[in-house]
């Protein structure tokens, strides 16, 4: 499941037109982390190693996927130190540690960008809906529009130590060998963290555009019948609403999730607007979409009505010259002690061998793809100057951004409120 | 007197979110909602050299007669959210966000400062409040859960708590050396805190900011409130719309200090204030007058009036005498205010005596217990008043609340500042980077035992136990088996991701 893939099926036919069959853009997205996927990464030339909780290296990396017209940007978070093991914390001292806040880092880059969407990962067990569904909504306000929310349960029981109010499972060796062996522990985690999506989507809606009147005549400030509470019960906890910060330019944020087995395929079909998955190869991406489109159909989800986009996510490492980013990649792999291992497939290869690649699997029905730089920033900047212009070249990526906001980039509609009257 | 032997005026400003004091029905008036209110008053108490930039905090909106309160400005954004945004458009700037210690929990809020700090260089502030209400309560997850007189006592806790997190972390903790391959010195963020409300351990995520803690704010004026200040802020905010009574409060506060060890100067007063600045006096008064009459229109006298009275007053006239009715202890009327605490039959006792003694209205008497220290007159006026509040120990400075949003201070900031400046008062540009320099607040407090960077307190504390092995609060920890399993060099899965 691991390992550089080479490219296994480069037609090499112009994809404009066998890569966009329905003429849809492709979408892409970068996947922000440390230094980089490689745990090496950060010992690589060129790394920042010093600066990776600082903001001026996150506004570079920004500004340069903002450069390539990247639809957005994903930070990784968790309310936990990194941990090289799953399912519990380590000691070990010679890899990336240490984080800041997602979601404040996001509204850091907001004013430094114009474009490009900013999706944070929050954790969703140990946080309060209410906290999230405002620090959200008001990174919506603070980006006009380009706040994107990665919700994320915690797995870890160490975390749990870290709030002293509740326990969550302990998962074992066992567990995590295999993704639906993982998630099965977890089920309750995920259902409350459809919860809490549910209740911060009602609160996004509580209160319904044009509440705001300054009606001088009458004295009012707002139109009370345009403000709801949501008395959202849930099955883990309660929120009585209405939200504290007025309806949003993009109405509800897009809600991203990661998933790798049929509870989160749930999750995502109950919660997200983009899910990304991590097959392996065509075939495997052409079995997980269908795996996907059984649990919408389980939920009962209307995609008509909601949409859901699929992206794939992939490690990349990228460089020009053929051979040369397996070669990088085995470098880091000796510096680390280990070969890299991942949920999601991982390339080695150049620009044109990765643009192939992508069209292949996208011909399954992928929306886009979730990339995530081996090293940072020289995988991001080989993306933005290296894939990005050759998938341009091939007709299949935008030149230049056609929204200013996240949804408006993925074609998806903005939200009427729930409770505003029809008519 | 030299100037350099006068006291400077420290200042800050708020941008209200909520209540009447912004006049929302001026045309001048703009969105209290879009960031692009925010970055313009920010950017222009920052040219002012203004000390730091304030958010309040609200989590549930004020209800009247069970609805959604209409008549004053509502709606506001997750305040540390667009302060890390502000942080990137202001380079000195102070950036304070109110944080209840009661709908939160340690861990989240410290990293959410530690965070502030490192984003804005060494910016950040956090003003402790308390809640206690089930209205609030409402919103989370816990409920209305914490009994009113130990609202202090978790505040403490939690800040104490807090330090601890900050502290988990010294100066060489993250090394980032490639060329020895050690990202972190060993046990970096470890932590153990076992109290009364809080009983956590672990690992903390971030290492803090460059001043280390955020400078501490209390705000609150009860006994308690001042006693938590006294021990363990920085900057305490009050609300007087009286010098007498600012000058009580200034010296009873300072009194407290001496009690914890620490000196007057660790603990800045600033009181809220309105500036109404004109051309002349006379004009500035006119305008003064025209603002609290916006801010207080008849619908809202009343509204405020049945707060207090907790009965339906809207038969009564705004501009007529207060009702001679007593009032109904039905907490129906507003929530989510915590101005009424003293009680409704006192307040409404105290109210009456006053319209009495004044001859006031219904309006006139709300007008005048809603004010807050205003200062009116010219830009020389308003500074000599100022400066002489200062000098004569009604205040440290003040924190101003604009009437308009967001040009509300411009006015202050091109003409008052350079008179204050003028004056020796007020400083003609920063002279440091963070928060604290310009506060001229010292390092932050150090827990005892703290050695400086080396000489970490966690591993005094965390000799005496494996906390990882304790039990949590409310039911035995499940993971009992993780300290037995030895950590995988090479898992199976990316360890960075977990599904969802
Ligand atoms: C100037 C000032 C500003 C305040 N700002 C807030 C605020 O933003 N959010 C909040 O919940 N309470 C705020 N409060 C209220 C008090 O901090 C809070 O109710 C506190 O618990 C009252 O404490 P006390 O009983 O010691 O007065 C403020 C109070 C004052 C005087």
């Amino acid at each position: 499941m691991t390992g550089t893939t080479g490219v296994t099926d480069p037609k090499g036919a112009p994809a404009a037109a066998t890569g966009t069959p329905d003429g849809a853009p492709l979408h892409l997205a970068v996947a922000l982390d440390g230094a980089g996927w490689h745990p090496a990464a950060w010992r690589e030339e060129g790394a920042r190693p010093g600066e990776l909780l600082d903001a001026a290296y996150w506004a570079d990396l920004v500004a340069e996927a903002e450069h390539g017209l990247i639809d957005f940007v994903t930070f990784e978070d968790a309310l936990g130190l990194q941990s090289a093991a799953f399912h519990l914390p380590d000691d070990r001292t010679d890899q990336v540690r240490g984080s800041i806040d997602a979601v404040l880092l996001a509204a850091h880059l907001a004013p430094l960008t114009t474009h490009i969407g900013l999706v944070p990962t929050t954790n969703v067990t140990h946080t309060e809906p209410f906290h999230l569904a405002i620090g959200i909504a008001t990174l919506d306000h603070a980006s006009k529009g380009r706040a994107g929310w990665r919700p994320q349960i915690s797995s870890r029981a160490s975390d749990a130590a870290h709030f002293g109010r509740r326990t969550t499972p302990q998962l074992t060796e066992d567990d995590v060998t295999d993704s639906e062996l993982i998630s099965q522990p977890l089920r309750a985690l995920f259902a409350e963290g459809a919860e809490v999506v549910e209740a911060a989507r009602q609160l996004w809606d509580s209160w319904e555009d044009g509440a705001e009147i300054r009606d001088a005549a009458t004295g009012r400030f707002l139109d009370r019948d345009k403000v709801h509470h949501i008395d959202f019960q849930g099955a883990n906890f309660s929120v009585k609403g209405p939200s504290i910060t007025p309806r949003t330019p993009q109405g509800q944020p897009l809600v991203v999730s990661l998933a790798h087995a049929t509870t989160p395929y749930e999750f995502a079909a109950l919660s997200s607007d983009v899910v990304a998955v991590t097959p392996h190869d065509r075939p495997g991406t052409a079995a997980i979409l269908a795996q996907v489109a059984e649990a919408v159909e389980r939920t009962g989800r209307d995609v008509v009505e909601r949409p859901l986009r699929t992206f794939a996510d992939l490690i990349v490492f990228l460089d020009d010259e053929p051979g040369s980013a397996a070669r990088r990649k085995a470098r880091l792999d000796e510096v680390a002690g280990a070969e890299l291992a991942s949920d999601a497939e991982i390339f080695t290869g150049t620009p044109a061998e990765l643009a192939d690649l992508l069209l292949d699997w996208r011909s399954t029905g992928l929306d886009g793809f979730r990339l995530r730089p081996g090293a940072l920033p020289h995988d991001l900047t080989a993306i933005t100057r290296g894939l990005v212009p050759e998938l341009q070249r091939r007709g299949v990526f935008r030149t230049e951004y056609a929204s200013t906001t996240l949804r408006g980039h993925l074609g998806l509609p903005r939200p009427t409120s729930r409770y505003a009257k029809a008519g | 007197m030299p100037a350099t032997a006068k006291k400077q005026v420290h200042l800050a400003a708020q941008l209200p979110g909520i209540h009447n004091v912004t006049v929302w029905s001026d045309p001048r008036s703009e969105s209290q909602i879009a960031i692009d209110s925010f970055i313009r008053l920010a950017q222009t108490i920052e040219r002012g050299k203004f000390d730091f930039f304030f958010l309040a905090e609200g989590l549930r909106l004020r209800e009247h007669k069970g609805q959604v309160y209409d008549l004053d400005i509502a709606g506001r954004p997750e305040n540390l959210t667009v302060l890390s945004a502000l942080a990137a458009v202001t380079t000195h700037l102070g950036l304070a966000a109110t944080v209840n210690a009661t709908f939160n929990e340690p861990y989240e809020v410290a990293r959410r400062f530690a965070t502030l700090d490192r984003l804005s260089g060494g910016r950040a502030a956090w003003n402790v409040v308390t809640s206690y209400d089930a209205f609030t309560g409402e919103n989370f997850r816990r409920g209305g859960f914490l009994p009113e007189a130990d609202r202090y006592t978790r505040a403490a806790e939690f800040l104490t708590t807090a330090r601890e997190l900050w502290d988990s972390w010294s100066g060489g903790d993250l090394k980032a050396d490639a060329a020895t391959g050690e990202f972190t010195a060993p046990g970096a963020g470890r932590f153990a805190h076992r109290g009364q409300h809080f009983d956590i351990s672990g690992r903390f995520t971030t290492p803090p900011g460059p001043q280390g803690h955020p400078v501490i704010i209390q705000s609150g004026e009860s006994d308690a409130g001042r006693e938590f200040a006294a021990s363990d802020a920085e900057v305490i905010f009050s609300k007087h719309n009286r010098i007498d009574a600012a000058r009580d409060f200034y010296r009873d506060v300072k009194r407290r200090l001496a009690k914890y060890g620490r000196s007057p100067d660790d603990l800045l007063i600033l009181p809220t204030a309105n500036a109404v600045v004109a051309d002349t006096d006379e004009e500035a008064a006119a305008y003064a007058e025209e603002i609290s009459r916006e801010l207080v229109s008849p619908q809202t006298a009343i509204a405020h009036l049945e707060a207090v009275w907790g009965r339906d007053l809207s038969a009564y006239d705004p501009d007529g005498p207060l009702p001679d009715i007593e009032p109904e202890d039905d907490a129906h009327f507003l929530k989510g205010h915590s101005v009424f605490r003293k009680g409704r039959a006192e307040t409404a006792r105290q109210w009456r005596k006053l319209a009495e003694e004044r001859n006031f209205s219904i309006r006139e008497l709300v007008i005048e217990v809603g004010g807050r220290q205003t200062f009116v007159g010219s830009p020389q006026t308003v500074a000599d008043a100022i400066d002489d509040y200062v000098q004569t120990e009604g205040a440290d400075g003040f924190v101003l609340v604009p009437h308009l949003t967001p040009g509300g201070l411009d006015d202050f900031v091109d003409r008052v500042v350079p008179i204050l400046q003028e004056k020796g008062v007020h400083r003609d540009d920063y002279t440091g980077t963070t928060l604290r320099d310009h506060l001229g607040l010292s390092a932050a407090p150090r827990p005892a035992g703290w050695g400086g960077p080396g000489q970490p307190l966690r591993d005094e504390r965390l000799r005496a136990e494996s906390v990882r092995d304790r039990p949590a609060r409310d039911q035995p920890l499940r993971d009992q088996s993780v300290r037995d399993q030895s950590v995988r060099d090479q898992p199976l899965r990316d360890q960075k991701e977990t599904s969802a």
